[in-house]
């Protein structure tokens, strides 16, 4: 099985601080991780050659410093790394994101599955895996929270997965080659091995730039976007709130004189 | 050239910029900003502080089409077996303002089969023209065969601005609509209005897990397309004597992509309520020691008609499923009432909860990050409180 995965380096969260003077989001010192969900795409890839052979690449799109997520993702058991780096690319939405992610599949080729996450941690959008699936006509399944059973001695190829819904999950008959986007219930993502790290300190990792993709320019960047940010704000925050400290009857009885109304 | 440029020539190097970059892309060189290209997002936030003019962003889209040939505020309505998804009505609330403001119509798209009676429940809630389209291949979704029916209506009839629940389905399936119309989208908003001038949709949501609001727009391209939170927006009151036109259309069945075959569906939660649609929602977090403990969580959500939520920790230690995990790794909730049990308040956590409307904290730790979102919190034992507060729901029940 030739298996691609996509991940995106993203501030970690748990380190996000908001500057009390201008509200605006501290990101200097701030830590890059792997997007959270796309850990849980990268174990899943590497379990899936574990089982039935074959080889896992994995495929990032960001600045020159998202290289370390790539190095990451080799030490946890993928067998290369592609890095979408170009100045070109900085701009884009999902829909100009989603299309340089499918032109780079689009050389990679005669892949059976692509896996990403659910959604990014900074984003929030979850756009890009059903966007690149579209770019190349590929079917999808989002959501999956399990992979029940693989086929691949039929043809085409065929998968069923468990896709995760509001209160439940279906259970869906997948031809690859297909995309997935995953959950965290899929999985629980393995640490690197010391000879992953070694071994992933000295790989090699290719670069793409625009030329070196089918793509003309106009198509990506901020050009490309059908989006735009008009402003970015911080919320209002919220008015201070109430404490109730005391005797549990007491306090228990002022929350319920206070909320009487909106419950 | 595609990109942003400080003119040295104007900026005063006063410093503005620094304080509104998200990205913290900016610095003062000799007295003048200069932006590092590798960590700018190109949000144009510094572009609109600068009292100067000194910072340029250029971008030249291409126009896809005739703008003004698109009309009609559509709406999506998610359907399964016939009962169409509560946040439907909220998005024909919206739709109907929406429209009001551009002087058009309210439409909604319905798929399925054997659904005619929800095409009259969606005229009662406000559509002015349903969209339906009959067919065995739209029995159950699959984001394929949706796609091509939904790209289908939108070239006969262009609509100018498509909205959709930001459920898994809606999510899934507007991603492969903008993609194949080439136009915008922006997922999961909380706010949605006209520029009057302009006669575009502005879109504003939260990112960064709600620590930012990001106004978002699509001007050059139609139709303009959102998911939208549920629960944000009120829904549509039914007003039977609302006249409404079904337009039949019907789906290429020759044209069915089989490669997602639907096998089956299984529903899965342990409570009645579910998480998303719940205007209530009780969450334990490992405060309740044990997995036994649960039982109180959900003893005061039965009290409350509320759904049951949990933080991480109790679901990683096989407490409760995951489906009930609220949080960046679990499902963004944004309920009327939300009421933490015993949860610290990891970011992890207040992302996935922070938006709901009152928030009310059970912890026994006045320090814990909980109480800082907080409108109502109580410092004490939960084991003590909530029993205390199950009895007087019960009686405050009783007495009205
Ligand atoms: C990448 C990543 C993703 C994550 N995603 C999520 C996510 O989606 N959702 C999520 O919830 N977490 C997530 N987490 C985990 C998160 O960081 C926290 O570890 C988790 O939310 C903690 O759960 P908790 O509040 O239940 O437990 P704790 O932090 O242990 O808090 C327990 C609280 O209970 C209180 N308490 C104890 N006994 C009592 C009592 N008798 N009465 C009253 N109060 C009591 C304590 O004071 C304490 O504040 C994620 C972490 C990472 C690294
Ligand atoms: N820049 C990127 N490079 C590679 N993969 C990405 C990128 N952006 C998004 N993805 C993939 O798309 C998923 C959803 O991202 P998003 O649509 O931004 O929420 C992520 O979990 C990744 O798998």
């Amino acid at each position: 099985m030739k298996i691609v995965v996509c991940i995106k380096q993203v501030p970690d969260t748990t380190d996000v601080k908001i500057n009390p003077e201008t509200n605006t989001l501290i990101r200097e010192g701030v830590a890059s991780i792997i997007n959270p969900f796309d850990m849980y795409a990268i174990e899943e890839a590497v379990r899936l050659k574990e089982r039935f052979t074959g080889e896992v690449v994995a495929l990032t799109m960001g600045p020159p410093q998202a290289e370390s997520s790539l190095r990451e993702a080799l030490s946890l058991g993928v067998d290369s790394a592609i890095h979408l780096c170009d100045r070109a690319f900085a701009g884009s939405d999902t829909w100009a994101t989603s299309l340089i992610l499918a032109k780079a599949l689009e050389k990679i080729k005669d892949y059976d599955l692509v896996i990403c996450g659910k959604q990014a941690s900074d984003g929030d959008t979850a756009q890009v895996g059903p966007g690149i699936a579209t770019h190349l006509d590929l079917p999808q399944a989002t959501y999956v929270r399990r992979i029940d059973t693989v086929h691949l001695d039929t043809t085409p190829k065929i998968m069923v997965v468990e896709r995760l819904l509001e209160e439940g999950y279906e259970l869906l008959e997948v031809k690859l080659p297909a995309l997935i986007t995953v959950v965290k219930e899929i999985n629980e993502p393995r640490l690197p091995s010391l000879r992953g790290k070694m071994s992933a300190r000295k790989a090699e990792i290719i670069a793409w730039g625009l030329n070196d993709i089918n793509i003309e320019e106009k198509m990506i960047g901020l050009n490309g976007s059908p989006t735009q940010v008009v402003k970015i704000f911080t919320p209002p925050s919220k008015e201070g709130g109430k404490i109730f400290e005391g005797e549990p009857q007491e306090v228990v009885t002022k929350l319920v004189e206070e909320i009487k109304d909106i419950l | 050239m595609n990109g942003i440029k400080v003119i040295s020539e104007k900026c005063v190097g006063c410093g503005l910029c620094l304080k509104v970059c998200p990205a913290a892309a900016i610095k003062l060189v000799d007295k003048k900003a200069v932006i590092d290209l590798d960590k700018c997002i190109l949000c144009g936030a510094c572009v609109d502080s600068c009292k100067f003019q000194a910072i340029e962003l250029n971008r030249q889209t291409i126009v896809n089409d005739d703008l003004s040939s698109y009309k009609g505020v559509w709406v999506f309505a998610e359907q399964r077996q016939g009962i169409i998804a509560s946040v439907v009505f909220e998005l024909l609330a919206k739709a109907k303002q929406l429209a009001a403001d551009l002087n058009t119509y309210v439409g909604a798209v319905l798929l399925g089969q054997n659904i005619d009676p929800a095409a009259k429940e969606l005229i009662q809630r406000g559509a002015d023209k349903v969209y339906l389209i009959d067919s065995a291949c739209l029995n159950n979704y699959t984001a394929e065969n949706y796609t091509k029916a939904i790209t289908g209506l939108v070239g006969k009839y262009k609509p100018e601005i498509i909205l959709a629940g930001a459920t898994t389905t809606g999510r899934s399936l507007v991603s492969r609509i903008a993609v194949s119309l080439y136009c915008g989208l922006t997922a999961d908003c909380t706010g949605l209005d006209i520029d009057k001038d302009k006669k575009i949709l502005i879109q504003t949501r939260p990112a960064f897990g709600g620590n930012i609001m990001a106004q978002i727009i699509s001007p050059d391209f139609r139709p303009q397309m959102a998911t939208v939170r549920h629960k944000v927006m009120p829904e549509s009151e039914i007003d039977s004597s609302h006249k409404g036109e079904i337009i039949k259309e019907a789906f290429d069945e020759a044209g069915f992509d089989g490669r997602i075959k639907f096998l089956d569906f299984v529903k899965e939660t342990i409570a009645t309520v579910n998480l998303s649609e719940a205007d209530i929602i009780v969450s334990g977090g490992r405060g309740l020691g044990e997995a036994k403990n649960f039982k109180l969580v959900e003893e005061l959500a039965t009290a409350l008609s509320a759904a049951v939520g949990s933080s991480r920790a109790c679901v990683d230690s096989g407490w409760i499923p995951y489906s009930h995990q609220v949080g960046q790794t679990g499902r963004t909730v944004c309920p009327k009432i939300y009421i933490a049990c015993g949860i610290s308040g990891q970011i992890q956590h207040l992302v996935g909860m922070q938006s709901s409307k009152t928030i009310i904290a059970i912890n026994k730790d006045p320090e814990a990050p909980i109480f800082k979102v907080a409108n109502y919190g109580v410092v004490g034992d939960l084991f003590k409180v909530i029993p205390l507060l199950i009895k007087a729901l019960q009686e405050k029940r009783h007495s009205t």
